[in-house]
């Protein structure tokens, strides 16, 4: 009785002991909750000093636009959360509201201006041309490059003020989607300059010792940071913060910090503060003060161009795949064991590895051994990678024709490449149509992945027409307009080949 | 029978299939314009001895002498010596297997112009004739899908005689046939075997090999019983 009694007031005690710790739980994690947060998109791939995953702890951000995220979010009496984004999609993903600000080092520009809310410029840089210390004398301005090929990232002012010298001065554009490899490939010899602004410049130099930045600043720019355009509130509080933090010295402190400040910030602080509006953005591409029509009118022979491109590429890389596949199918079908084995390996390697790796392998990868132009790059990857594609519907495509008809045609006395070549092949290349051509349509749209080893075509276009003009809608419907004009007609080529056979 | 007459001469043939014998011993000799049906269960070996005698599959021992060409154990044989004996032995398999993206008269054709290397008009005509001759002349121009089990038949008959083998080697002819369709069967081949072809066919159908040979032979665990 007395256990018994003892044991029910312990049971209480405990009870209310867990409810207790219960509440406190739930009490933290409502106030945590209650303390809005400041989302903040940006590209940890752009590296230092922008942002980057801590070397110490890769599961945390650093970089300046790190400092300046918590220091906005100090202000706005909110928890900063970063939230990572691709360079070339953060505008998109602020304006359909993925985060409140956009900050890794987004360049100011009016086509930035019409379609999403800016904040004041909180840094001001300069477009500088790297060249390699050895033509440091020979290419001092762009119109020393005249017929080189010039690199930068996609989408940005260096872009801007490149296509502009590319009519003026006949310099080769060639840009990329990273601002790494602009600066190895100007190293080994595949560019002859690349133009980017300077805080990029400046690493691109201490990574790469026998490169030079050239003095004299081909433009400058400014860092702001993008809100949705509903966002005017957010924004007009933001910029408060921040021409308070320009006047305090909370923004000279960050950028001493990362090694960055200089006097032109303090008279860009001078005149943010002065001046209600700021600098204007360097005039750029005018498309975005043009209407939509009037840009996709000047935006259709480059996107045309650049269909070529995309289709030339995948006739070339399907004829090389169309190659590849039939060797590798009868090296498996007629072949000795050692060698299919071997063949067999490849197949799966290729299979198994995705095409994007492949296609830097070939580009950056063997850049030290071989320097391959990078539409030949692409060739290879992409008929490589498909070849190993084709070589499987071509094998179980031969081995689909009834062994008996081979039996028929060695008791007619044709050898076996007379099988191969008028029996067993066509039936084969029956059989393998449908599939082949599924392939070319896929190949059609893979070939989109070429533009990360620089190659122009035919998705990159519009990515640069939709960044330009600010939107996606006309762009992406010409875009996919164009694909399916050009594998409409393979389809439909192929199902009446298919009908031609299935009557013969 | 002389020795001299025969068409086709085979001494104590073995065929193996992995280690296995399905043929031994097996001995014969057929003459010029004789039929010959081999009959038995499955699996006694009459396939077996039609696909060693077409070099389908290797001899493992004894010989085999065809219209003058000798065979003998050991691999099988291959270019030149492959187009010698398919000068002188064809074969018409239980399911014709004929070459289904050609037509009936373009499988028969083919073969006249890559492998003897006849003027494609003239093995054409050749063709045209022999599919007349076999009673399938309208059907020239249907792909095999679109023939009869006896049409497909009469064109697999067609494309073996055209490329003129003196010995043709037939794997269960009735096999995809109605009743009506053998007895047709049997007289085409007859008057074959009077115009000087040698057949020897594979058959467990009793009525038809009646209705056609000259001798039979029944086989059993892959010896000749009688």
């Amino acid at each position: 009785m007395d256990h018994q009694w003892r044991s029910r007031i312990i049971a209480r005690v405990s009870a209310r002991a867990v409810m207790c710790v219960g509440v406190a739980a739930l009490l933290a994690v409502n106030i945590a909750a209650q303390t809005p947060e400041l989302r903040w998109g940006g590209d940890a791939e752009g590296g230092a000093p922008f942002v980057e995953a801590d070397p110490s702890d890769p599961t945390r951000v650093v970089g300046f636009e790190v400092d300046i995220a918590s220091m906005l979010a100090e202000g706005l009496n909110r928890r900063p959360r970063f939230i990572q984004t691709g360079f070339t999609t953060i505008d998109a993903s602020v304006a359909r509201g993925d985060f409140d600000i956009g900050l890794s080092g987004i360049e100011d520009s009016f086509a930035r201006r019409t379609r999403l809310a800016v904040t004041v410029p909180y840094y001001r840089f300069r477009e500088i041309l790297t060249v390699r210390a050895a033509d440091a004398a020979r290419y001092r301005t762009l119109a020393d490059l005249r017929g080189r090929r010039v690199a930068t990232l996609a989408a940005t002012l260096a872009f801007d003020l490149l296509t502009a010298a590319e009519k003026e001065h006949g310099v080769v554009v060639v840009p990329y989607e990273d601002d790494v490899h602009p600066y190895t490939d100007l190293a080994v010899g595949r560019v002859d300059a690349v133009l980017l602004d300077e805080v990029l410049a400046e690493r691109g130099v201490r990574r790469h010792p026998a490169l030079t930045n050239q003095p004299t600043s081909v433009g400058v720019g400014y860092y702001v940071g993008i809100l949705a355009p509903q966002n005017t509130g957010l924004r007009n509080q933001i910029d408060a913060i921040l021409k308070q933090a320009m006047r305090d010295g909370r923004l000279e402190a960050i950028f001493r910090r990362w090694k960055m400040w200089n006097e032109d910030q303090r008279n860009l602080y001078a005149r943010v503060t002065a001046d209600e509006s700021g600098p204007a953005p360097q005039t750029q591409s005018t498309a975005a003060q043009l209407s939509v029509w009037d840009a996709t009118v000047r935006y259709l022979p480059s996107l045309l161009t650049a269909t070529v491109i995309t289709l030339v590429l995948s006739v070339s890389s399907m004829a090389l795949a169309i190659v590849i596949g039939v060797l590798i199918a009868s090296g498996r079908v007629y072949g000795p064991a050692p060698l299919r084995a071997l063949l067999t390996g490849w197949v799966e390697l290729i299979r198994g590895t995705p095409l994007l790796l492949q296609l830097f392998v070939i580009y950056y990868g063997l850049a030290t051994v071989v320097q391959l132009p990078a539409f030949l790059a692409a060739l290879i990857g992409l008929g490589l990678n498909y070849g190993a594609y084709e070589s499987e519907i071509y094998r179980s495509a031969l081995e689909s024709v009834p062994p008996g008809q081979l039996d028929a045609a060695r008791t007619l006395g044709f050898s076996d490449r007379q099988t191969l070549m008028l029996i067993r092949g066509p039936q084969a290349l029956r059989l393998a149509l449908a599939p082949m051509t599924n392939d070319f349509v896929a190949l059609l749209k893979d070939s989109s992945l070429v533009s990360l080893i620089t190659v122009v075509e035919l998705t990159k276009q519009t990515t640069i027409f939709a960044s330009n003009i600010g939107t996606w809608f006309v762009p992406g419907l010409l875009c996919a307009a164009l694909y399916l004009a050009l594998s409409l007609p393979v389809s439909h080529l192929a199902r009446r080949l298919e009908r031609t056979w299935r009557r013969a | 029978m002389a020795a001299g007459m025969s068409v086709l001469t085979v001494r104590d043939l073995e065929v193996r299939r992995g280690a296995r014998s399905v043929v031994r011993g097996v001995s014969l000799d057929v003459a010029r314009g004789e039929i010959v049906a081999v009959m038995g269960a499955s699996g006694a070996g009459k396939t077996s001895v039609l696909r060693a005698l077409a070099g389908l599959d290797p001899i493992a021992a004894g010989s085999v002498a065809v219209d003058g060409l000798q065979l003998s154990a050991g691999p099988l044989p291959r270019g030149e010596a492959l187009r010698e004996l398919h000068r002188r032995v064809g074969m018409v398999f239980q399911f014709h297997h004929l070459f289904e993206h050609l037509t009936a008269l373009h499988n028969v054709w083919l073969a006249l112009v890559h492998v003897q290397r006849q003027p494609q008009r003239e093995a054409e005509r050749k063709a045209r004739e022999l599919l007349d001759h076999l009673g399938v002349g309208a059907r020239a121009d249907a792909v095999p899908r679109e023939l009869s089990g006896g049409e497909a038949q009469r064109v697999a008959i067609a494309r073996a005689l055209a490329v003129g083998p003196p010995l043709l080697l037939m794997d269960e002819p009735t096999a995809s046939l109605d009743p009506a369709r053998r007895g047709e069967l049997a007289t085409t081949l007859r008057q074959l075997a009077s115009e000087g072809r040698t057949l020897v066919i594979a058959t467990h159908d009793e009525e038809f090999a009646g209705a056609c040979a000259h001798r039979v032979l029944i086989m059993d665990e892959g010896r000749v019983a009688r």
